[in-house]
């Protein structure tokens, strides 16, 4: 049977769960989500979902918890994983702050991606649009973008599956996929489901 | 004859339309179903700002040395104030918004959300805040209330609210005028948990004896509760409240804070407790720790003995308060 994880730590982890959950049910697949906190709980799982919420939070205890490098070990090694905002920004390779600059968070650091936290400005700058992700269907998909990060450039193994006003918002890497909006804000479980087709894809 | 009929068939569509005005300022219009341009300031960023705090520490700061402490510590946001709510209380006088430039400051030097508070029902002060861009606006009754019936209409900002409740109604009518989260009042800058496990342990009860009511019950609660019919006949369906609910109000140790949770707190608000100790660093990891494992005993413990008793702030016995010292009657 099919055990998918979610990193929680902090952030949106029910709502995780329950896209999860409800993406397994619209691909007549049977499985479990565990919560992922400590490194034996890595053991378990044939994928994992890193969630929204603050990444230097989830960073640092991650880091406390043994939990970072068994994380980099397992992905390097092959373990699926999906990132959305905070979780896009913990993948990647290198990050700074639109305005600070160079920030010295721990990072999982897998993705060959370079990201920029706080892009859009302040949570009043928050917002929600359409966009299109032709890999999921020409439906178009709401993204919800919430204080959200921007992914300024890409490696040339990085495949770019969805862009905003130019940016690369959804963008995959072998088994690592990341986005810097909140599809779980959403009933649209669509790109979840794209994460469970690349966890049976081995 | 015709003519006054007509005149009367406008008049009355005139009435209809102005009761939906009203109806517009405590509800959010509903997006259209495609959206090439976006939207800022929308119900699903505003609660969602508030979602992404879970499992988190918000904690209250003074200055851009706190903050930064706070954010090495693991704090998920800071609530920037004027004064902590234990010396708000020594004070006296009357407590307002903390310095537009000190807000600024912090804003400029960590990368963490940062949290302001307003008086309640102080639109203006409000307004400032959003100007600024602070990322979520307190209207807290730690400050002195500056308008004693209403509450701010949270429908017209762009910028997501928290409100302290003690119960359901008080969570309930915050929510309708616009909240994108709820915390509990507790008893702020006493040290001193039980007002915020009991406020805490009230919202769940009468969540739970919501599940188990008609229509008709649920009817004579929204009137008892003062709030339209579907936002509590919704609140009974889910089990939980619409938007996210912190504990907040006298949190002072790691244990503190597991304990909030383990009541089904979404995520805490520490107020004085970590600055008004000797070991504000090691106090703020600790709780931080505390906040995402507390149902790990083995972590507990170890959050447990970053920090020491000794070190705790004095706090205060909510019974030696008298009832005009208390600030949690304010604004329900």
């Amino acid at each position: 049977m099919l055990k998918l994880g979610v990193l929680a730590i902090q952030g949106a982890v029910s709502e995780h769960v329950e896209t999860l959950k409800l993406a397994l049910s619209r691909l007549s697949l049977s499985g479990s989500i565990e919560l992922v906190k400590r490194p034996s709980d890595v053991e378990k799982i044939q994928g994992i979902v890193v969630p929204g919420g603050e990444s230097t939070v989830i960073g640092r205890i991650a880091e406390r918890m043994g939990l970072l490098k068994v994380l980099r070990d397992k992905i390097e090694n092959g373990l699926t994983v999906f990132g959305t905002c905070a979780g896009a920004i913990l993948l990647a390779k290198e990050v700074y702050d639109a305005k600070i600059g160079k920030v010295d968070q721990p990072l999982i650091g897998t993705m060959d991606i370079k990201i920029v936290r706080n892009y859009y400005g302040r949570q009043k700058e928050s917002f929600e649009v359409d966009i299109l992700i032709p890999v999921v269907g020409s439906k178009p998909f709401r993204g919800v973008f919430i204080r959200a990060p921007a992914i300024e450039s890409v490696g040339s193994k990085v495949k770019v599956l969805a862009t905003y006003e130019g940016l690369p918002v959804l963008v995959q890497q072998d088994k690592m996929l990341a986005a810097t909006f909140h599809p779980e804000l959403t009933n649209d479980t669509r790109i979840h489901e794209l994460f469970i087709k690349n966890v049976l894809d081995r | 004859m015709v003519d006054r009929l007509e005149e009367l068939k406008d008049f009355l569509y005139g009435l209809l339309e102005a009761r939906d005005k009203m109806k517009d300022m405590f509800t959010q219009t509903p997006l259209p179903s495609e959206l090439r341009i976006p939207i800022k300031g929308t119900i699903v960023v505003k609660r969602g700002f508030a979602q992404m705090q879970k499992g988190g520490v918000c904690m209250d700061v003074t200055n851009v040395e706190q903050a930064q402490i706070a954010e090495d510590a693991g704090a998920v946001s800071v609530m920037v104030l004027d004064k902590l709510p234990y010396d708000v209380r020594k004070a006296g006088g009357v407590a307002r918004m903390a310095d537009i430039k000190v807000i600024e400051e912090v804003m400029a030097h960590i990368t963490i959300p940062v949290m302001a508070k307003c008086r309640i029902g102080h639109y203006m002060e409000a307004k400032v805040l959003e100007y600024i861009g602070v990322d979520m606006i307190d209207e807290s009754e730690v400050l002195t209330p500056a308008d004693d019936k209403h509450h701010i209409n949270k429908w017209l900002f762009k910028t997501p609210f928290v409100n302290g409740a003690r119960n359901l109604g008080e969570a309930l009518r915050r929510i309708y005028e616009g909240a994108s989260m709820i915390r509990t009042k507790g008893e702020a800058g006493t040290g001193n948990v039980s007002e915020a496990v009991k406020h805490m342990k009230q919202i769940m009860g009468e969540i739970r004896a919501l599940r188990a009511m008609n229509d008709e019950e649920i009817l004579e609660t929204a009137r008892k509760y003062n709030v339209p019919y579907e936002l509590v006949k919704e609140t009974a369906r889910l089990g939980r409240l619409l938007v996210v609910n912190f504990a907040a109000g006298g949190i002072a140790t790691p244990a503190d804070a597991a304990l909030m949770m383990l009541l089904g707190a979404d995520g805490v608000f520490v107020g004085s407790g970590i600055f008004k100790s000797s070991d504000p660093e090691a106090r703020a990891q600790a709780i931080v720790l505390a906040t995402s494992y507390w149902d790990d005993p083995e972590i507990i413990v170890e959050a447990c003995r970053m920090v020491s008793e000794k070190s705790s702030m004095i706090g205060i016995d909510i019974k030696s308060l008298k009832p005009e010292e208390l600030l949690q009657v304010r604004g329900e």
